[in-house]
């Protein structure tokens, strides 16, 4: 078993997996709430609306620190969000189209500043294009330790502010009239997802983070029908996803991360909706045929 | 001093009025019917009171006070449908949230509210199904349990939002028993309410809207043939009784 050994000892491997593990346990909480409170595309908007903030961070400081980097995806992601949720509460554009609009404008403004970066001549350009589709095994120790500290900051809210959440993922209403500010308390959940994704881009590029969100907590919404643990089951499913995806990633060379991932996470997914033992539906088949083998019985 | 104190209250949607230059008292331990025709703003009288939609104009007053300084006197049961049941909880979870209120921000609900809770679910005759999945809860069962949660506030003033909505015939004796209960303990009670046949059974007032207030006052007084006749423009046939 020395794919166990190099994860412990293998320089490369260990920041893989501690990465996208990491990744996996802070997108997988945060995608519960997207995924209840019918946000699940927000995160597909919001990562793609991340490119142009990283290149113009780049642009500007002409640094490729992670922190750089993490801040101008944050900035930018905090932005495209900000504007999703005035057009969303001021103009009559449904929200769907808000997200369209500003997943598509973003994200083409990113892919012209990208552009406009791999003309100049510059030598220290190379690789910000892995930001597309995530590149796990170019993880150094500094990212996965950043990636870390920012994620438990915000494991840390959800933790704190959990009952608030709650209420405002089920009833906004209600928390309205108990004094709650659910417009402030839904901004915050949303920026928070923004760090979701900022934690991502490394691992799963802009493109795929979405899937980071939205299938861990989908798939672990079909194991329980309490919402503490499944988040918890979504954490794990997110962090076991991203590490044996981002390790296949590595180990088979030259295969972008993300969509390696992905892949896993579909798995998760797939196996849930059939096998889930609160919503799966393997188990309403069972159930029909039992059903009908002993109308039989009883007929005959 | 009555529970709910209104003055030239007006609410437009988009420049469209919803409920216009709207006077309207509600004296205290009284079981009150808001009726009206769909779009009458019946709804958007509750939550304009409650500060969940905001008022283009007028003054409104909780026991002589704004309604933010006054939170903890109000009960709230939303409609049924404003929420998704397939969230992932049970029926206790949702009683308890009547409590967060209360318990303000961070702290986690413990023991004593959880036994709180229970007594509330017990009181609207479902403490066998406090750990069932709210998605598996029928239509009335699942307004009992909204009931619950408001009886959780323990507040001195109710609203709610057509908690006769879609519940069986058992239910809805027992929400009516619910609500005299409560005002024969001195709460105040405002109800959304669409059976016209059965206000005067269940309210002692009434409030007629229809964008305006038509009329307000005791079920003898107010809810007259003609007083229906004005909010419902002579759409109402089984007014002969």
């Amino acid at each position: 078993m020395s794919i166990f050994h190099d994860l412990i000892y293998d320089y490369t491997l260990r920041n893989v997996a501690l990465g996208s593990a990491v990744l996996g346990i802070v997108s997988g909480v945060l995608g519960c709430f997207a995924v209840l409170r019918r946000q699940g595309l927000m995160g597909d908007a919001l990562s793609h609306a991340a490119l142009p903030g990283v290149c113009l961070a780049y642009m500007l400081t002409g640094s490729k620190t992670p922190v750089t980097l993490m801040l101008g995806a944050a900035a930018a992601g905090w932005i495209g969000m900000l504007i999703i949720l005035q057009i969303t509460r001021r103009t009559r554009i449904d929200p769907g189209s808000a997200l369209g609009i500003i997943l598509t404008v973003f994200f083409g403004l990113g892919v012209v500043l990208l552009t406009v970066i791999q003309k100049g001549n510059d030598a220290n350009q190379a690789g910000l294009d892995k930001f597309l589709f995530g590149q796990a095994a170019a993880l150094v120790e500094s990212q996965v330790v950043t990636m870390a500290v920012i994620g438990g900051i915000a494991l840390l809210i959800v933790t704190a502010l959990y009952k608030e959440f709650k209420l405002l993922a089920f009833d906004a209403e209600f928390a309205g009239t108990l004094g709650l500010r659910t417009h402030a308390l839904g901004t915050l959940l949303t920026g928070l997802l923004v760090v979701a994704i900022v934690i991502g881009l490394n691992t799963v590029g802009v493109i795929l983070m979405s899937a980071m969100l939205v299938a861990p907590a989908s798939a672990a919404r079909q194991w329980t029908n309490s919402l503490s643990h499944m988040i918890l089951y979504s954490a794990l499913i997110g962090a076991l996803s991203g590490l044996v995806g981002a390790v296949l990633s590595v180990v088979e060379t030259g295969v972008p991360t993300g969509p390696v991932i992905v892949l896993c996470l579909a798995a998760a997914v797939i196996f849930s909706l059939l096998f889930g033992s609160a919503q799966g539906i393997a188990w309403d088949w069972v159930r029909r045929l039992k059903r009908r083998n002993g109308m039989k019985e009883t007929t005959t | 001093m009555p529970a709910v104190y209104v003055r030239d209250l007006t609410v437009a949607y988009e420049e469209k009025p919803v409920l216009w230059d709207l006077d309207l008292d509600i004296p205290t331990a009284s079981l009150t019917a808001i009726v009206g025709p769909n779009g009458a703003g019946k709804s958007t009288l509750i939550k304009t009171i409650l500060g969940l939609v905001p008022a283009a104009a007028g003054t409104i007053r909780i026991f002589g006070e704004p309604y933010g300084r006054n939170r903890k006197a109000v009960g709230y049961v939303p409609q049924r449908g404003s929420v998704d049941w397939d969230f992932p909880t049970d029926a206790l979870d949702v009683v308890m949230m009547g409590l967060y209120g209360k318990l303000g921000w961070i702290r986690r609900p413990s023991r004593r509210e959880r036994d709180v809770a229970l007594n509330c679910l017990e009181q609207v005759g479902m403490s066998d199904f406090a750990k069932r999945q709210i998605s598996q809860l029928s239509g009335g069962q699942q307004q009992r349990v909204f009931l619950a949660r408001a009886l959780a506030q323990d507040a001195r003033l109710y609203f709610m939002d057509e908690p006769f909505a879609g519940v069986d015939a058992t239910t809805e004796i027992a929400i009516v028993g619910i609500l005299k209960t409560l005002r024969d303990a001195g709460k105040t009670v405002v109800v959304v309410h669409h059976d016209l046949e059965t206000v005067p059974d269940y309210f002692d007032r009434v409030a007629l809207l229809n964008v305006k207030l038509i009329a307000t006052g005791p079920i003898a007084e107010a809810f007259s043939r003609d007083n229906l006749q004005k909010t419902y423009g002579g759409k109402v046939a089984f007014l002969d009784r």
